[in-house]
């Protein structure tokens, strides 16, 4: 396997990463205040398809961009309404989100373009275009020419949609609110202690709705990157499972984003080795593609299961406040 | 203006649906002055707290800060006034450092750091005005409960409350830390903070309060300078009736030897617990074991009522031996050798708080033919005789229908106490019997306790309640970090002695 192989499977792996990284900082904003959210995948997909709606009717990505972010934030509400608003269970919310979004975006789909519960496809304005650094090399036969640093100039950092280096930009930022600012501190405290928050004389319900948006925020950012930068459409279910993923990455991570970046990129990682080689060949035994296909979830399993250590989530995660004496 | 009072309150009224909690209530504290508030589990303490803090919003009244009537709708107005709450169960991220617990609502700015700069010099300011040392970068979970009470105070100081309400602060702490804690409110007086103490401990009220008003079914009764008072007068007032604070005993007449324990070691999470525990219990005769909380009183408790399992040593019941390895031990098995056992934590080993109080006291007794009949639970059965138990018990509402969290703590104590004490087993296990609970109930626990030491059966009581040690108790051992440090006949101790004791001074040392 030559330098530039690895490279194109880095390339791959930050791709891949991006709607999980993204999911993955949007489940630990929730979480972090204390609501659990498993309605991430629901999220993601029902951006992913008004994203790619509404960039095919207008033309314009950043429009769709809009509403997949509009949509996302709708279903954010949802959930915030009925966790925190009316003290449901956070998990049935998140589940009930998950069927919601997955019907609803195939049912609209058919309604508005009849073609199976799909967008039609995206033309090259209505996606987001890879963005070339400058002084990057962009065919192939160029980078094959420079030397190992040119290569991974160009092939791995530069040649990514806008999506990609903002998916990256919101670790450092999350990391300096969550740490470094008042609302950060207040946001980990109502997810540690409601009460302690309360008694300072701070909303409870204000801070969650807040964490709780700022989810809808990046989900709708990841379902779009979906559906306009990774592909050129929706597709029924083209999430497929990333939001939960996202959650294994987020206790993997321990709530914590450098490491949801680095679990992040893990899992990606994964999924490009996994869509890379879909024969491999043992001998006289040919590993089927469906292994291939299956094994970046097996692995995600294993590493669950077998290399996390102790992961103490936030400790007034998932129970509603009520406030007594 | 500077003669007004700190706080004054006037015709205060809150009623929860049906049930008046607090009727026209008024009270006033002067400014630099510690105002004790008493009353029985239920008085409606906690309520009028609740609505100087603003928490709850008062149906009728004024409230008067400083001679100027002040609005409390919520606790942010409380704070603005000056007013700060150190909680029974202290409001602090438990992962966060204290630096950052203080600053939490009172931040200066958007960005944390200059805060917490600031806060942490204040801090160091207020510790060393105060007595109040404690580490500003350390992670609250790693501190001691004193410590952590430290840190709720330092809060208070930090937002400039001029105003302390403190609710039973004792509860939680070791003689030592309650003494501590006291010198810190003296402090805190002299430098004109006034101090409202809410408790159910009249030796405190007597030691550091300066006046001192009294609740009693949601009304203050009384509000007397606290020189011109006495605890038993005190009591009297609480419950409504003379209280006889130090229990009646005859002299114990010690049988047989009924539990001998020989060198009992329990390992727990890689930690030693008991390190060769050795002890008889006769006939007749009450063992008290004192000691600071969490020096292994809760595992010779939980070996006896055979809820987890010995690393060595053995236990014997009328010369018999006692399973304490764990394979044929458990509640069930010990109920039926005769050992009773009123846990320590009655809301999380005695009850199971959403069941219904007549489901309570059929626990670890339901196999017993009289609740059952044929292969089905006689239900009717269980609840005649909890209704009878309840009557017997004084638990109020006698209610077997109402579940167990329904109940006061005191009530739910006698729930327990009911179950386990009314078979008479020939050994009983009593942890903290009365934690928690108010006056009269604690009457009404010890006296039980006594009648069944009289009826000749054996009793091992566990307490951090020295009064309550020295009270009831025949012979009292002391533990400390897993070992008896020595017995003592309460007739020739003092708290003193065994206040040494339990910090593991032997006399040799001191």
């Amino acid at each position: 396997m030559d330098f530039l192989t690895i490279l194109q499977i880095l390339d791959s792996t930050v791709r891949l990463a991006t709607p999980l990284l993204l999911a993955c900082l949007a489940g630990l904003w929730s979480e972090r205040a204390g609501i659990f959210d498993i309605g991430l995948e629901g999220k993601m997909l029902i951006a992913a398809f008004f994203a790619a709606a509404i960039a095919y009717t207008s033309g314009l990505v950043w429009v769709g961009l809009l509403a997949g972010i509009a949509a996302s934030i709708v279903l954010a509400l949802l959930h915030g309404l009925a966790s925190i608003t009316f003290r449901g269970n956070q998990l049935i919310s998140g589940v009930a989100i998950n069927f919601l979004a997955a019907g609803l975006a195939v049912v609209i789909a058919q309604t508005w373009f009849a073609q199976g519960g799909r967008t039609p496809q995206l033309s090259s304005d209505a996606r987001f275009a890879n963005i070339e650094l400058p002084g990057a090399a962009t065919r192939i036969r160029d980078i094959a020419q420079q030397g190992p640093l040119g290569q991974t100039y160009s092939e791995l950092i530069s040649g990514h949609s806008i999506l990609v280096y903002l998916a990256l930009a919101c670790v450092p930022l999350t990391w300096w609110l969550l740490y470094r600012t008042r609302f950060g501190l207040r946001l980990r405290a109502v997810g540690e202690n409601p009460a302690a928050v309360d008694t300072a004389g701070i909303s409870v319900v204000g801070l969650r709705f807040a964490a709780v948006l700022i989810a809808g925020v990046l989900c709708g950012i990841a379902g779009a990157y979906l559906s306009t930068a990774l592909s050129s459409g929706f597709v029924k279910d083209m999430s497929a499972g990333r939001g939960f993923i996202a959650l294994a990455a987020l206790i993997f991570a321990k709530w914590r984003p450098w490491y949801a970046l680095s679990a992040c990129l893990l899992f990606g990682f994964f999924d490009a080795v996994g869509n890379r080689y879909q024969n491999i060949q043992l001998g006289e035994f040919i590993v089927p593609v469906q292994f291939m296909q299956a094994l970046p979830y097996i692995l995600v399993v294993i590493v669950l299961a077998g290399l996390v250590g102790k992961a103490i989530p936030p400790r007034a995660g998932g129970e509603p406040y009520v406030k007594e004496r | 203006m500077t003669d007004a009072p700190a706080i004054e309150l006037r015709g205060i009224s809150k009623a929860f649906g049906p049930v008046q909690a607090n009727k026209d209530i008024a009270m006033s504290v002067a400014r630099g002055t510690i105002h004790g508030i008493v009353g029985e589990n239920g008085a409606g303490k906690s309520t009028l707290m609740s609505i100087l803090y603003g928490f709850y919003k008062a149906d009728r009244g004024e409230i008067f800060i400083n001679g100027k009537a002040t609005a409390i709708p919520d606790s942010q107005a409380a704070i603005r006034a000056g007013i700060g709450m150190v909680h029974q169960h202290f409001k602090l991220v438990e992962n966060f450092t204290v630096v950052e617990n203080v600053i939490l609502g009172a931040e200066d700015g958007a960005m944390l750091r200059p805060s917490i700069a600031k806060a942490r010099r204040l801090l160091t300011e207020l510790s060393e005005e105060y007595g109040l040392k404690v580490d500003p970068d350390a992670i609250i979970e790693d501190l001691s409960v004193g410590h952590q009470q430290r840190v709720e105070i330092l809060k208070q100081l930090y937002r400039h409350a001029d105003i302390l309400i403190l609710d039973e602060p004792t509860g939680v702490l070791t003689p030592s830390e309650a003494d501590q804690l006291f010198l810190i409110l003296e402090r805190l007086r002299a430098e004109g903070k006034t101090i409202i103490l809410i408790t159910h401990k009249l030796r405190e009220i007597m030691e550091i309060t300066d006046t001192v008003s009294v609740m009693r079914r949601g009304e203050m009764t009384n509000t007397v300078k606290t020189a011109d008072t006495s605890p038993a007068a005190l009591a009297e007032m609480m419950v409504g009736r003379k209280v006889l604070l130090q229990v009646d005993k005859t002299q114990a007449q010690p049988g047989e030897v009924v539990l001998s324990v020989r060198d009992l070691r329990v390992t727990r999470g890689g930690v030693t617990r008991l390190k060769g525990v050795s002890f008889d219990i006769r006939r007749g005769e009450i063992l008290g074991i004192a000691g600071v909380a969490g020096n292994g009183q809760t595992e010779l408790l939980e070996v006896l009522g055979g809820m987890i399992a010995a690393s060595g040593g053995s236990v014997s019941l009328f010369g018999q031996p006692l399973d304490i390895t764990g394979t044929a031990a458990n509640g069930q098995t010990r109920r039926a050798r005769g050992i009773g056992h009123v846990p320590e934590d009655r809301q999380t080993e005695g009850l199971i708080m959403p069941f219904e109080a007549w489901e309570n006291v059929a626990f670890g007794y339901h196999f017993d033919p009289k609740y059952n009949s044929g292969p089905l639970m006689d239900n009717a059965a269980i609840r005649a005789d909890c209704a009878d138990k309840m009557a017997r018990y004084d638990v109020r509402p006698p209610n077997p229908r109402l579940p167990a969290r329904n109940f006061s703590g005191g009530n739910q104590q006698k729930i327990v106490v009911a179950r386990e004490m009314d078979r008479a087993p020939d050994l009983l296990l009593v942890g903290q019997p009365t934690r928690g609970v108010d006056i009269g109930a604690i009457e009404f626990i010890h006296k039980q306790i006594i009648a069944l030491r009289d009826q000749g059966k054996a009793i091992l009581l566990v307490s951090v309640e020295l009064d309550e040690i020295m009270g009831l108790s025949d012979r009292i051992a002391v533990m400390f970090d897993g070992q008896i440090m020595g017995e003592r006949l309460p007739q020739d101790t003092d708290q003193n002695a065994l206040g040494l004791l339990m910090a593991g001074v032997t006399e040799g040392a001191a």
